[in-house]
């Protein structure tokens, strides 16, 4: 699939009506995710309850690679464990920097379409961004800690 | 062919056909980029380099290359006699009176750090006061902060109004007592703008304080005159002017420089050296440590007799037909908005498209064969003035055309389809 019909068929799609968009009143993980590079700027906030994500929503200002994967991101993980999350975090990177075969055994799904980026290396970042803040969530302790957590989504958004 | 060379030898001739004329002096501008022509609107990032400058670098490393300012042998003394025709060649383009006023560099950030070394920490103390504007790049912000921060000194900085404008009243109010230095940009990088520096130049000498100019983004589009300005320092790079990277300049009056420390140390910059005591060498030369990029700076030579033989005014008249014609063009398309619109412009416009982001329009234009910069430029402060996170910015050189803006309209067009 080229760039362009990416961005005709999925992007655009969750660009203009991105799933679980807003705050979470019950958040106990949130994490804010910066890209100083670009200015893109999302936070996720998400419900843990046990090892289950039972409620998850982001917001920002984001270009709308960064946004529609923000938004299958949060369809996708919603209802799986912190486990599960973390393998896709894992996958997803992989593939956004072309170290994934996507004809083996992956969990990914539709977040497939994501593929392409790997070929432009300046938007790896945008599409990577909205994963590496939900990692940072997972990790943080809770709402607390807004300043490690920034620095810890920074850092990551750095790797 | 002959229609060209029948245009070349003519000294009358319209600045529409400019582009026409030296276009096919740019193999680059002929490849394909995504299956369609490139159309390189990203001139204020990096120009495009002509065949006579790549020539150039060619002839002095295939038969003129040694180091400068060393050996008796041959070489040695043709490439120094290269280098030190580039530098006249550098005082002549900007008018400087003595060539030992021109510093080479490795470009413009490296010019403005020498000043800020050289002459900031030497004269520069606490509580002193250094004048900025809001339309500085990075490169002129950062040093500066350094500097103020190592002192205790404070920044002070001019604001602009929303068509992207400094507020000359507000500058004249910043100076005091303390106020030290002033360092500001020639033209924004970002909006295209054209400062009036000859007159805050004056004003800041009134008050006896010195001026260095950040040229990055003029120096390309407008005639320099050093001492017409009056400007204490001016700094620019080769790379935006159809010559190579790693090489730019410092002008600065003789008098400052010979007043200021040195930046580097290292060879060449020195007259004795024992390990008791240094004499450090005459100016340019004591800024000047180690070898310097021999190449580049006869490049860049190079690159100001092929500027300078179409003309500094020549290019300037081209490029604000261009841009008249760009802005005309953008205004005209519904959602597109350009950021700063004054009339003192050269040929940059900073825009947005309305629910896209800027760096969906530059990938989709890429899409296109069109390379536009988007981002924030390297002047977060201007995107904050403006309350945006970034722009995409389109810059012209003389050698792009009308059918280039007109691919650039299309482009956008194409952006707001996919995005509709």
């Amino acid at each position: 699939m080229n760039l362009k019909s990416i961005y005709q068929e999925v992007i655009l799609d969750h660009n203009r009506k991105p799933r679980n968009y807003g705050t979470l009143d019950d958040a106990n993980h949130h994490a804010l995710g910066h890209n100083p590079l670009c200015g893109d700027r999302i936070e996720v906030a998400l419900h843990l309850e046990g090892e289950k994500i039972d409620r998850i929503a982001f917001h920002g200002e984001s270009c709308a690679i960064c946004k529609a994967s923000a938004s299958m991101m949060t369809a996708n993980v919603k209802g799986k464990s912190r486990a599960e999350a973390e393998t896709l975090i894992k996958e997803f990177r992989e593939m956004v920097v072309g170290d994934l075969d996507l004809e083996g055994p992956h969990h990914l799904g539709r977040l497939a379409v994501f593929a392409g980026v790997r070929d432009l290396p300046t938007r790896v970042k945008c599409a990577i961004l909205p994963w590496h803040t939900l990692h940072a969530a997972l990790n943080s302790v809770a709402m607390a800690s807004t300043e490690a957590t920034e620095n810890s989504a920074q850092t990551a958004t750095n790797a | 062919m002959k229609i060209v060379d029948a245009l070349l030898n003519t000294n009358t001739f319209s600045p529409s056909e400019l582009a026409t004329r030296y276009r096919a002096d740019f193999p680059i501008l002929d490849i394909c980029v995504n299956d369609k022509s490139l159309v390189y609107l990203d001139n204020a990032a990096s120009s495009q380099m002509p065949q006579q400058v790549i020539d150039r670098l060619v002839r002095y490393q295939t038969a003129q290359h040694a180091n400068i300012h060393r050996a008796v042998h041959y070489l040695s003394e043709v490439a120094t006699h290269e280098y030190e025709t580039a530098r006249r060649s550098l005082q002549h383009f900007i008018n400087a009176r003595e060539d030992r006023e021109i510093i080479f560099t490795s470009g413009t950030t490296e010019s403005i750090n020498l000043v800020m070394h050289g002459y900031g920490r030497k004269f520069i103390q606490q509580d002193d006061e250094i004048i900025l504007t809001n339309l500085e790049h990075h490169s002129n912000i950062v040093p500066w902060q350094m500097l103020a921060e190592e002192k205790g000194a404070r920044i002070r900085v001019v604001p602009i109004n929303d068509a992207g404008e400094l507020l000359i009243e507000e500058y004249e109010k910043l100076f005091n007592s303390r106020t030290r230095f002033v360092a500001i940009t020639h033209v924004s990088n970002a909006l295209g703008t054209i400062n009036p520096i000859k007159n805050m130049i004056a004003f800041a000498h009134m008050k006896g304080v010195p001026v260095l100019v950040d040229g990055a983004q003029a120096a390309a589009h407008i005639k320099i005159d050093v001492q017409d300005l009056d400007c204490d320092f001016y700094a620019f790079s080769a790379h935006k002017m159809c010559g190579p990277t790693g090489v730019g300049i410092l002008y600065g009056k003789a008098h400052l420089l010979e007043s200021m420390q040195p930046f580097k140390g290292g060879g060449d910059m020195i007259a004795s050296v024992t390990f008791e005591k240094t004499t450090y060498n005459t100016i340019p030369y004591k800024f000047e440590a180690g070898t310097p990029p021999i190449a580049a700076a006869i490049g860049f030579g190079s690159a100001i007799e092929y500027l300078s033989k179409i003309g500094m005014d020549t290019i300037a008249a081209y490029e604000h037909e261009l841009l008249s014609y760009a802005t005309e063009q953008l205004e005209g398309m519904p959602g597109v908005r350009i950021i700063g619109n004054t009339r003192t412009k050269v040929a940059v416009i900073s825009f947005t498209i309305e629910g896209v982001h800027p760096h969906d329009v530059g990938t989709l234009l890429n899409q296109e064969g069109i390379a536009v910069r988007t981002g924030h430029h390297c002047a977060q402060p201007i995107m904050q003035r403006y309350n945006i996170p970034a722009t995409s910015r389109a810059s012209f050189a003389f050698y792009n055309t009308k059918a280039e803006v007109d691919a650039l309209v299309a482009g956008i067009q194409s952006v707001q389809k996919v995005f509709s």
